[in-house]
């Protein structure tokens, strides 16, 4: 059995923020310490912060959007998570 | 720059007539600036490539905590404590967003960590070299982390989109450590003689390390020039070092301390400072495995992840038991 | 005893423990299981480190006009005031994390208290510590459920440690004079009095852990009063002290 920690992507909305955004991703046995991993990698614990876990196997992605012959996806490739959006301003003492 | 001598999985780069029409609708891509995503197609030599340059750069940011971790337990204030233990705690983070970044290209992080283990992957040159006194922490966090920002800050523009994002990220938390370094080494060398003496010793020690860093000059190699066409290498080996060297020199003139290269001296002419090439025979026995820490390193790295096991496993099988009295229950 | 001298153990001996523990805690940095682990013990470490100038800081002001530097890297073993738990070796990261929740819970239940001191100063350290404590706690009663009720190994490992580290828990809630003055003046708990809390508390945890606490109510001291600390806290202040020891008087 593959004993490697599943890998979790990471959501988080600031103080202030409206939303939740991703800001990246990072490995836990469980979704409980995904969240306390994302506490200590991605906000240094700063409070009042909310955050949101997902297992990384259970997201599905859209293709990607450019359309035509020159661009032309392929079907055949596994699933691979996005990870690294940019964060706004507003949420930037995390 | 954490990554030297990467290879391009091709044979050079390729006349844009012998490109298949997806190639060249890739290379096009990226000549115009657009990122390449995880999903998009790609050719197996990019990504193959990648791999190796992201891999690389992570393995450098866990190994290089060690020479920097070794000074942890015997930083001389609270506060250079804390200062240190936080900058090691970024490389960390570093390397957790690089693994990232090459996870989405389809191999796992610990497919990754056993390549660093085994010696299938490398990382960079510098962290082969011990750090011996308490200035060595400065010259590090001012020389190393300075000489990798130079490769980094360009690297923000990277066409592969994972990456350029996990280097912004780090480039924000670069900067800071450049300047906590060049804080630490300037005390020591305002400080008393002991402690300029130490100042001193880390600069003969660590100059021309920092200058191989940036790797052999590459301005002919083919590997290079694939690379700078994939937009994944922007600037040539040479180029990043003589800036490096330029912006260097007035910061140890400031320090009062000397850059041991007697031949060192402003070119009016070509608007740079003409500088001695570090000894390249030692750069290869370093890279062959043949520096002063390479087995230590990877002894602690493979020792780490050994001892560690039982922890990862055990922590899994918990997760495993709680999910399944979960579904039980339900 | 006068209630500054007393005020001043107190204080030397929060600051002491947080010193102590924060040092063995920074050990792993770089060696960890995992990374996401590494970064975890690395901000529990500067917590601690943060709250050791806090405690230092104020122990300094009423010893004189000292620093927290001074007092952490210029007193020998025989000055210092932690509990014998926190200066043990990390071993293994089951101890490590062991240690840390055995002492975690001490401590959070310590500040709880402490937020209602009748000293402004120590109550705003407090509030402040608390807010980290309540973390550490959090952290490490999962990390020992999890590896407690893990795999046979990481069970067989966890009972280890906390059979090893059992006998220096009940140096935590010994009270003496200097406890006796703190608890009249209302600045600090007597420790005897949380022994019952903390009893509670770890007994739910490891029972989730399925881990038993051992029978014997023997314990070690000598740390807190530093009539007798353990053989290796001299060997992890050669460390911490070297450079300010090598170089008097030079400044970092």
């Amino acid at each position: 059995m593959n004993n490697e920690w599943p890998l979790w992507e990471i959501f988080i909305r600031g103080q202030h923020g409206m939303s939740h955004r991703h800001v990246g991703s990072l490995h836990a046995p469980d979704a409980e310490m995904a969240i306390k991993n994302a506490r200590d990698v991605y906000t240094r614990r700063n409070e009042g912060v909310s955050i949101w876990v997902v297992e990384a196997n259970n997201i599905s992605a859209s293709s990607p959007s450019e359309k035509g012959p020159l661009y032309e996806p392929s079907e055949s490739k596994v699933y691979r998570h996005p990870t690294f959006f940019d964060i706004p301003d507003e949420v930037g003492a995390m | 720059m954490y990554a030297q001598m990467v290879k391009s999985a091709g044979t050079g780069v390729k006349p844009r007539e012998e490109m298949t029409e997806q190639e060249r609708a890739f290379q096009d891509k990226i000549d115009a600036d657009i990122k390449i995503e995880p999903k998009d197609w790609m050719p197996d030599d990019y990504r193959a490539t990648l791999i190796r340059q992201i891999g690389q750069h992570a393995h450098s940011e866990i190994v290089g905590q060690l020479p920097e971790g070794n000074w942890i337990t015997r930083a001389p204030t609270l506060e250079r404590k804390a200062i240190l233990l936080a900058k090691v705690q970024d490389e960390a983070g570093h390397g957790l967003y690089l693994y990232c970044a090459a996870e989405t290209l389809g191999v796992s992080r610990d497919e990754i960590t056993e390549m660093l283990l085994d010696g299938r992957m490398k990382y960079s040159s510098i962290f082969n070299y011990p750090t011996l006194n308490w200035a060595d922490i400065g010259a590090v966090g001012w020389l190393v982390d300075g000489a990798a920002i130079m490769n980094q800050v360009p690297l923000q523009r990277t066409s592969f989109g994972p990456y350029s994002r996990a280097m912004i990220r780090i480039c924000k938390e670069e900067s800071f450590h450049q300047r906590q370094g060049y804080d630490a080494i300037r005390k020591m060398a305002e400080g008393t003689p002991e402690q300029r003496k130490m100042a001193q010793d880390a600069m003969n020690r660590l100059w021309y390390p920092s200058l191989m860093m940036f790797g052999p000059s590459d301005k002919d190699s083919v590997h290079s020039a694939q690379s700078m066409a994939w937009k994944i290498k922007i600037n040539t080996n040479d180029e990043l070092r003589q800036k490096f060297v330029d912006q260097t020199v007035p910061q140890a003139e400031y320090l009062g301390l000397s850059i041991p290269d007697p031949d060192l001296k402003w070119n009016e002419e070509r608007g740079h400072y003409d500088y001695t090439d570090p000894d390249w025979s030692e750069f290869f026995d370093v890279i062959k495995g043949n520096g002063p820490c390479n087995v230590d390193r990877l002894a602690a790295r493979n020792k780490a992840w050994d001892d560690g096991k039982w922890v990862r496993d055990g922590l899994l099988a918990h997760a495993r038991k709680k999910r399944a009295k979960q579904m039980a229950a339900e | 005893m006068t209630r500054d001298e007393a005020f001043s153990q107190f204080l030397l001996r929060m600051g002491d423990n947080t010193l102590i523990l924060g040092h063995r805690v920074s050990e792993w940095c770089g060696h960890a299981p995992v990374l996401e682990e590494d970064i975890a013990l690395a901000n529990t470490a500067l917590d601690l480190i943060g709250q050791t100038q806090m405690w230092l800081g104020l122990a300094g002001e009423i010893d004189g006009g000292k620093s927290a530097d001074e007092l952490a890297f210029l007193r020998d073993a025989w000055d210092f005031r932690n509990v014998l738990l926190v200066e043990v070796p990390n071993d293994d990261f089951g101890r490590t994390l062991m240690r840390q929740f055995l002492f975690d819970a001490w401590h959070s239940i310590m500040l709880g208290r402490l937020m209602k001191s009748s000293d402004e100063q120590v109550a705003a350290i407090a509030v402040k510590a608390s807010k980290e404590v309540t973390y550490h706690l959090e952290r490490s009663s999962d990390t020992v459920v999890g590896l407690g009720d893990g795999t046979e190994e990481s069970h067989a490992r966890m009972q280890e440690a906390l059979d090893y580290l059992w006998p220096y828990v009940g140096e935590m809630f010994v009270s003496d004079e200097v406890d006796t003055e703190m608890a009249a003046a209302g600045i600090a708990p007597n420790p005897a009095d949380l022994r019952e809390e903390y009893d509670a508390l770890i007994t739910r945890v490891l029972t989730e852990a399925t881990l038993s606490i051992p029978d014997s109510r023997f314990a070690h001291k000598g740390g807190r009063d530093g009539r007798m600390h353990t053989e290796h806290l001299g060997h992890l202040l050669t460390q911490m002290q070297w450079l300010q020891r090598a170089y008097p008087g030079a400044s970092w």
